[in-house]
């Protein structure tokens, strides 16, 4: 798995936010479309993606997208 | 997964009971902004649910659809030998909710009565237990009722769960009969889990107290609720079941060597869409065996599987014999998979109180 396909399918999950604003780097929590039906989402996508079970401890502890990519590749 | 296996003992009536008062879930607007709430309610796709008004209970919408079943199948009272009510929504502490409807449905002093407290999982577990009392040929004819009032458990200022929950209530009539064949049960319980899903307060750890009643805002999206509603923690309840979920579907399938295509109907505990869709879409099943009902009574918890099969399967169901699996999983967390026989199965028309 790579960072930048992560981050992809990551801003696949909003609807509103343009994808541009959305990188590596992000601090996610602070998009105004975040919410906890998008944190479902992103759930989702990566038990289908990665087949990897993300708990709702995971989201919050990550602050970046690339944290949250890193803990999915610890358990990947 | 605890496996258990039955000969010849099924569902041959069913009847539900809704209350007539319809929430409309985008006009649930006195807490939260209408953008919020439609964002909700898309996400979740449940547009109605219904709720009962401050005077009734789950065992009032359970008896209303006693009543019909009994009168539409002509069954005498005094031919029922075992009753149980399912709920977490009881009249009272105590007694248990059954004995009373014993009396209030003029069923017989002999007749085996007793409650059980399980919640989304609850109808798979309670058929489970009637089916297993069923053996002893001393009794003839079960009752099941199973009903709930969520609606007045969760706060309607936590939007995590204010859009979710409705009320109903079913009766289930069982006997035996080799027409119904073999049935399988898949049961689970996991109760490293138990804080999920809970009510803190008002039972014998935290009794209820001015503190339990006390409202707060409990999380950074400025949630309200007290200690005596309801909460849950939808991430990892999502998350616990995506992956147990289609594993115990899977595992049952196999055991039992039944093919998934062989299946007529598979009738799921009515979460929200969201969910109920990925579960689907991850088991590759299609999506025509599967009947709905959570877009119009949301989850009622336990009854949304007996809910579905009345609302959505009335016609398929009677003179003729079809294979269901239901599955149904939430607070414990427990879950579980049964795979059973309807044949010539009596559904009666949704009863509104």
């Amino acid at each position: 798995m790579n960072l930048q396909d992560f981050v992809e399918k990551f801003a696949e999950q909003f609807d509103e936010t343009d994808a541009n604003e959305i990188q590596a780097n992000t601090v996610f929590k602070d998009l105004d479309e975040w919410s906890s039906l998008i944190a479902l989402s992103v759930i989702a996508m990566v038990d289908e993606e990665y087949e990897v079970a993300l708990k709702g401890d995971d989201i919050r502890n990550a602050s970046t997208i690339e944290d949250l990519y890193n803990v999915v590749k610890a358990k990947h | 997964m605890a496996l258990l296996q039955f000969d010849n003992v099924g569902i041959s009536a069913m009847a539900a009971c809704v209350p007539h008062t319809v929430i409309d879930n985008y006009r649930y607007t006195q807490y939260f902004s209408e953008e919020d709430v439609r964002k909700v309610v898309d996400k979740i796709g449940i547009y109605e649910r219904r709720f009962a008004d401050a005077k009734t209970c789950s065992s009032d919408l359970c008896f209303a659809a006693a009543e019909r079943l009994l009168k539409e199948t002509g069954i005498e009272r005094n031919e029922i030998d075992l009753l149980v009510f399912l709920s977490q929504t009881p009249d009272y502490r105590m007694p248990a909710t059954s004995i009373i409807l014993q009396e209030r449905l003029g069923l017989k002093k002999s007749v085996v009565a007793f409650d059980i407290n399980l919640g989304c999982s609850g109808f798979l577990y309670g058929l489970s237990v009637i089916y297993s009392l069923m053996q002893q040929q001393n009794l003839h004819k079960a009752l099941f009722l199973d009903g709930e009032t969520r609606s007045k458990v969760y706060s309607p200022k936590d939007r995590r769960s204010a859009f979710l929950f409705g009320d109903a209530g079913v009766a289930a009539l069982i006997e035996r009969g080799e027409k119904f064949g073999k049935s399988y049960f898949s049961l689970n319980s996991d109760g490293s889990k138990a804080d999920l899903i809970r009510i803190e307060g008002g039972g014998y750890r935290h009794p209820s107290s001015l503190d339990t009643l006390r409202e707060r805002v409990v999380d950074e999206y400025g949630n309200i609720r007290n200690d005596e509603q309801g909460y849950m923690r939808g991430s990892d309840v999502f998350n616990f079941v995506i992956v147990e979920i289609p594993k115990d579907i899977k595992r049952l399938l196999d055991v039992t060597n039944i093919n998934k295509d062989d299946v007529d109907y598979y009738v799921f505990h009515q979460a929200n869409e969201f969910i109920n869709s990925y579960i689907a879409k991850k088991l590759k099943l299609d999506f025509a065996k599967i009947p709905s009902t959570i877009h119009k009574y949301g989850n009622t918890s336990s009854v949304s599987v007996p809910l579905t099969i009345v609302s959505e399967l009335r016609e398929q169901l009677c003179h003729s014999d079809k294979r269901l699996l239901l599955s149904a999983f939430g607070v414990g967390m427990s879950w579980g998979t049964a795979i059973l026989h309807f044949a010539d199965c009596h559904i009666c028309n949704i009863v509104e109180l």
